[in-house]
């Protein structure tokens, strides 16, 4: 039962938000107009414009990307059996920027055929080169996961993406000089770049990955009392291992490719969910994770973007005072993770 | 029924063969005890019969089914494990951890019919873990964590259990309680409990019958009596130090030197 209330709980607090995330910024509008722009009933045209065109696709942005990186959390803590796992820690999202670092910089070199080819199907392939990233980097973390403890592995994680996000800094920097700018973005996470009509795009494979994630929920679970019980109770474990990382690749690299290397948030979500829900098993935490990630990804955003005076402070670095002192919090009191200490 | 047919056990690499031409048997409401020293192949024979390890030759039948070439699902509703490992995720309670007992059971979604919680009920009342349903697994004292395995193990309703050493970290007090109690549960439900372990007098007390492995991939099976009269119970663990007294059914230490 609490599992529902906090559920409903959280879809509330969600949508209290969002209403709160469209009224205000640089113009603050009217609830009202807010409202009647949402609903296309009357509404003035500027209130529209802002609220359909601008606020709309970030806060929406937010929600899903959110959504994707607590559920993508809660998969990756019990596949790494590691409580500070999450796609940011191991490097997963930095690898996703290379790939697409990379491709930019091929493309940039081939010629500019190549470059607008890139531009034309930026949805596809920009998503594309960051799967591939995500992937090859969740590979490297496995085989070395099995090798090292949690904390040791968190380390190599960060330092791993510390590695990608250079090396992708120095291949933008040549790839600018080749082929002009291609894609400029991402110096800093950002919900608002996310094109009204790159929604789909970014939503599709969240909406297959969150399909994947509950179908392997129920082995993924079995998976939390480790390998030789989980094949004990008839789990195949190496297909699950890789179902499990399909189903993070699609979460996380939409949210790569779009919004950049959120951080924090799907560290959290987890240990909130599982908070709240009384329980480790996979299942019930998946809903309460992605609603958790999506509350904490749009505060983030509100904070950004209330009237702050000409400028917008770096979502990283409202998520980042969040959230490292929580997680600090998390590795010295929470009981879940007193034995990895 | 459990039956082991020409049964060879090892690894496909340079460990190799462990044990070899392997007959045994045990019948439903069997408590068995393997005994043997540390490397003499208790736990690679008990994961083959499991299941989680190929064997190398022979098969293992259960009922009348060959274990190896069970689906996955079949063979976890027929055989529960107990192991030494106690690596669980953090963030597990005990309430878990016995619920996922009942996954081959469950649908897809893992959900708990009445039968799932009936057989978790029963589970929990025999081995006593009531009081610590809501406390995280790693937060449990050894003792407390193998019990509440044993309940695992005992929710999953198996006709075969397989525990791998799993008094090895206990107090004597829980060691008598655990095999005890795990002994009752096999008449009771009419399950093969296979046990290994270390412990000689307590083994040799509550067993029905022991299979001894002598630790150079040969080993001797019978009543707990007839091994101690027989004096493969001294084949198998006498060293320079200690040697087994057949009259008086336990380990004396060797005085050095003629008295």
């Amino acid at each position: 039962m609490r599992r529902y209330t906090s559920s409903a709980a959280l879809v509330a607090a969600l949508a209290a938000l969002s209403l709160l995330t469209l009224t205000y910024g640089q113009i603050a509008l009217p609830l009202a107009d807010t409202l009647g722009a949402l609903t296309g009933a009357q509404s003035t045209d500027l209130a529209r414009q802002i609220v359909l065109d601008i606020r709309l696709p970030r806060v929406a942005a937010a929600i899903i990307a959110g959504g994707a990186l607590g559920m993508a959390g809660v998969l990756m803590q019990a596949l790494f059996r590691n409580p500070v796992a999450d796609a940011w820690s191991l490097g997963l999202l930095a690898g996703g920027q290379l790939g697409v670092a990379l491709t930019v910089t091929a493309a940039a070199f081939a010629g500019p055929a190549a470059v607008s080819f890139l531009t034309f199907f930026e949805g596809p392939s920009i998503t594309l080169a960051a799967a591939a990233g995500v992937a090859i980097a969740a590979f490297v973390m496995l085989a070395v996961g099995r090798r090292v403890g949690a904390i040791t592995l968190l380390v190599i994680g960060l330092m791993l993406g510390f590695t990608s996000q250079g090396l992708t800094s120095v291949l933008l920097h040549f790839a600018a000089r080749a082929g002009g700018r291609v894609y400029g973005g991402w110096q800093d996470a950002s919900f608002a770049g996310v094109a009204p009509e790159a929604l789909p795009w970014l939503a599709l494979p969240i909406v297959i990955g969150i399909c994947a994630a509950v179908a392997t929920a129920k082995p993924l679970s079995s998976l939390l009392l480790g390998e030789t019980y989980a094949r004990s109770l008839g789990v195949r474990v190496t297909s699950l291992r890789h179902a499990v990382l399909a189903a993070t690749v699609l979460l996380v690299a939409p949210v790569v490719a779009f919004c950049g290397p959120v951080s924090f948030v799907g560290l959290i979500a987890p240990h909130f969910a599982r908070a709240l829900a009384g329980t480790a098993r996979i299942l019930p935490l998946l809903p309460l994770a992605g609603l958790g990630g999506a509350l904490l990804a749009l505060a983030g955003d509100a904070i950004i973007h209330a009237p702050w005076e000409q400028h917008f402070l770096h979502l990283n670095a409202i998520l980042a005072i969040v959230g490292a002192p929580v997680v600090i919090l998390i590795l010295i009191f929470s009981p879940a993770v007193r034995q990895w200490r | 029924m459990l039956d082991l047919q020409s049964l060879a056990v090892g690894y496909r690499n340079a460990r190799g063969v462990v044990l070899s031409g392997i007959d045994l048997a045990a019948a439903p409401g069997d408590f068995v005890c393997i005994l043997g020293r540390n490397g003499s192949g208790k736990s690679t024979l008990m994961r083959t019969i499991a299941g989680l390890q190929p064997s190398l030759d022979g098969i293992v039948l259960l009922d009348g089914e060959v274990v190896a070439s069970m689906r996955p699902a079949t063979r976890a509703r027929r055989i529960a494990v107990v192991l030494t490992e106690r690596r669980l995720n953090p963030g597990l309670r005990v309430d878990d951890v016995i619920a996922l007992a009942r996954q081959p059971f469950t649908d897809w979604q893992g959900g708990l019919a009445d039968d799932d919680r009936a057989a978790i009920a029963d589970a929990v009342a025999v081995t006593g873990i009531e009081p610590f349903l809501r406390r995280f697994f790693s937060d449990l004292s050894d003792g407390e964590r193998q019990r509440v395995m044993i309940a695992r193990a005992l929710a999953q309703t198996p006709h075969l259990m397989v525990l791998d050493e799993i008094t090895a970290f206990l107090d004597l007090p829980s060691r008598v309680e655990i095999m005890a109690l795990l002994r009752s549960q096999a008449r009771e439900n009419r399950q093969i409990v296979l046990l290994s372990s270390h412990d000689l007098d307590l083994s040799l007390q509550l067993s029905d019958s022991v299979w001894l492995l002598d630790g150079e991939g040969g080993f001797s099976v019978g009543t707990p009596d007839a091994l101690s009269r027989s004096g493969a119970l001294g084949g198998a663990f006498d060293t320079d130090a200690i040697r087994f007294s057949p009259a008086d059914g336990r380990f004396e230490i060797k005085t050095s030197g003629p008295a």
